[in-house]
């Protein structure tokens, strides 16, 4: 059986950062693999871990830079890397879903896997839609938002609960092959182990243009644009209170008392 | 003509507050396009839903009588049948979980670009459409250079539509192919009871990632020892192992309107705010002046919780 887990190298932004035209700049910028991502490589590789003949392949819509984030998931058990990028991306101010389902579609359509893991998001851009837009693009069945997973191999079966809003969870059964949208809390990621490291240095990150997968520059065309990035106003009436630690909490402490907090 | 179909929703026998807001939502929209506002409800109690959802603004509510609960390969195939059917210039669904588990296979079987959870929306010869990137810390607007597109919405961001409507509500028969269902949903769990409930408390300490490590989280619970108040937590404390489950707050958590919230080392995601923008008054403790928990705070401290927290529990000893 073949996983396949959809890995993204998100940005995240320090306290203060500063945006330049459609982008925010470089300088504030820190890669990351998406969170969401690694508790979806967790469960590709402990499904590995409970079945036979599992192979987990990762796949990765980015940049060369983005080879270092790949690492971290070979690291943690996957077994090969599959990383797309072509010029046509090059400079592209955000790549839609659209675009992304084609591309990942043509990778399911080389590699042909039973499975596909996605995060049920992105950090940076938050669509929340590519593994199921996916879905329906390669004709598997799918589930969103999943967070517990018990897998029946020979039965063809996926039995798993789908976190709804409000503390209420649904438990579905969905035919395989299917695409799973993984939420954060499913399983505990394992930190990469130095064997781990130094074990990914020799795995196959293979990178894949547009050409190699039979796609050409015309996947990236969308009727999605991005117009612009600012921040947002404040909208925050606040009082902030200021001073060194003592003082702002001598003030929390008064005005708390004043609540009537804390006089049991 | 560009009318406007927006998807309901409900679970377990009750429409979830987002088919009022996505009827505002709606109308906006179906105004500036200059055409009507289309409901469909599928599946359950589809007329009682529909006498529920007949207010102003909405022109034909679609019944669909398929199935008790939620199943998206139902509401998929529904759906499509609608929107051929309907042809509107805009389909509008909730950016719920269930949303989620529908909408994004819709827009790719329908070819539509989708644009998944706006906080708001203009029409002007071309959509634009307003989201939030990097957990909030900036906007984005995108256009849309389409005749049709799928839009989720955020809820929480329109009013519910309130006011009693003379809307027509027209039964819709969908031809379902049972073969192309491949989900069963077998059941319903409430999760997180046990020791407390963090709903019932009037003061609640609330920990969020900025706490670092587990062996961290002693530090605020003295605090709420001190303050007579209950520990809650943001998610990735649960995720982690480090709280158990009863304690989360926000979407997929508890929804909770104390007194006084006191968020340490907790950014406010959108999906943590939801679960405790109606507190009373909330006091944010958190190292980045930017983060969107001062938005909704009402008090503030722009500093490092392992200074302040040590020092507000001495306050109280
Ligand atoms: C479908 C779905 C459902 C979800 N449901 C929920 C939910 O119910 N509840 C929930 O909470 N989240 C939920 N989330 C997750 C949510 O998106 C965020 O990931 C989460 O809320 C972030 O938690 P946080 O604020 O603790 O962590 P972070 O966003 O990492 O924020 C940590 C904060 O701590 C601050 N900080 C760091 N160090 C210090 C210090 N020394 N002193 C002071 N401050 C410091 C940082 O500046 C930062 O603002 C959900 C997500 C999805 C996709």
């Amino acid at each position: 059986m073949k996983v396949l887990v959809t890995v993204k190298e998100v940005a995240e932004v320090e306290d203060e950062f500063e945006i330049d035209g459609l982008k925010i700049d470089e300088r504030y910028l820190e890669y990351d693999l998406n969170e969401w991502d690694d508790y979806a490589v967790e469960e590709g590789v402990q499904i590995a871990e409970a079945n036979d003949d599992v192979e987990v392949v990762t796949v990765t819509i980015g940049p060369e830079r983005s080879e270092e984030t790949i690492r971290m998931a070979l690291a943690k058990g996957a077994d090969r890397a599959i990383r797309v990028w072509d010029d046509a991306l090059d400079g592209a101010d955000f790549v839609d879903v659209a675009t992304k389902t084609d591309i990942l579609a043509a990778v399911v359509e080389d590699e042909q896997p039973d499975l596909v893991l996605t995060g049920v998001q992105a950090g940076d851009d938050a669509f929340g839609a590519t593994g199921v837009s996916l879905a329906d693009a390669i004709g598997f069945e799918w589930a969103a938002v999943v967070n517990a997973l018990d897998l029946d191999v020979d039965g063809g079966v996926a039995h798993l609960r789908r976190e709804l809003e409000g503390g209420v969870e649904e438990l579905t059964d969905v035919d395989l092959p299917a695409v799973l949208t993984i939420q954060t809390g499913i399983n505990e990621p394992r930190y990469a182990s130095l064997r781990g490291i130094r074990q990914a240095q020799s795995k196959e990150i293979a990178p894949k243009s547009f050409e190699d997968l039979g796609l050409d520059a015309s996947v990236t065309e969308s009727e999605i644009t991005l117009t612009s990035m600012y921040e947002p106003e404040s909208e925050s009436d606040a009082t902030i209170w200021e001073g060194s630690a003592d003082e702002t909490a001598g003030k929390l402490a008064e005005f708390l008392r004043d609540k009537g907090v804390g006089q049991a | 003509m560009s009318d406007v179909l927006a998807i309901t929703e409900h679970r377990r026998g009750e429409l979830r507050d987002v088919s009022y807001e996505l009827i505002t939502a709606g109308r906006q929209l179906a105004d500036e396009l200059g055409g009507d506002l289309h409901l469909a409800v599928i599946s359950g109690d589809v007329s009682g839903f529909a006498d529920k959802l007949n207010r102003e603004g909405v022109d034909t509510i679609h019944t669909v009588d398929e199935g008790e609960e939620f199943n998206h390969d139902v509401y998929t195939q529904v759906i499509t049948q609608l929107y051929d059917e309907l042809q509107p210039g805009a389909l509008l669904m909730p950016n719920s979980v269930n949303g989620l588990d529908y909408a994004p296979a819709v827009a790719n079987h329908l070819d539509l670009p989708l644009v998944t959870d706006a906080i708001d929306f203009s029409y002007n010869g071309t959509l634009e459409a307003t989201r939030e990137q990097y957990g909030s810390k900036v906007e984005t607007t995108v256009e849309v250079d389409a005749d049709h597109v799928a839009l989720t919405i955020r809820p929480g961001e329109w009013p519910g539509a309130e006011e009693t409507g003379d809307a027509d509500v027209v039964s819709f028969e969908a031809s379902i192919d049972e073969s192309a269902v491949k989900s069963t949903v077998t059941g319903f769990e409430e999760v997180g009871g046990g020791d407390v409930d963090i709903t019932d408390a009037d003061i609640l300490v609330s920990v969020g990632r900025g706490i670092k490590e587990e062996e961290n989280i002693e530090l605020v619970q003295e605090l709420a020892d001190a303050l007579g108040a209950t520990l809650s937590s943001s998610r990735p404390i649960v995720d982690n192992g480090w709280l158990p489950k009863n304690r989360q707050v926000g979407q997929s958590g508890k929804v909770v309107t104390p007194d006084v919230y006191i968020a340490i080392g907790i950014s406010g995601a959108v999906q943590h705010v939801a679960g405790m923008k109606g507190s009373d008054t909330i006091i944010a403790i958190n190292t980045d002046p930017n983060a969107p928990i001062f938005d909704i705070a009402d008090y503030g401290i722009v500093d490092d919780l392992f200074d302040v927290v040590p020092a507000l529990t001495e306050q109280f000893k």
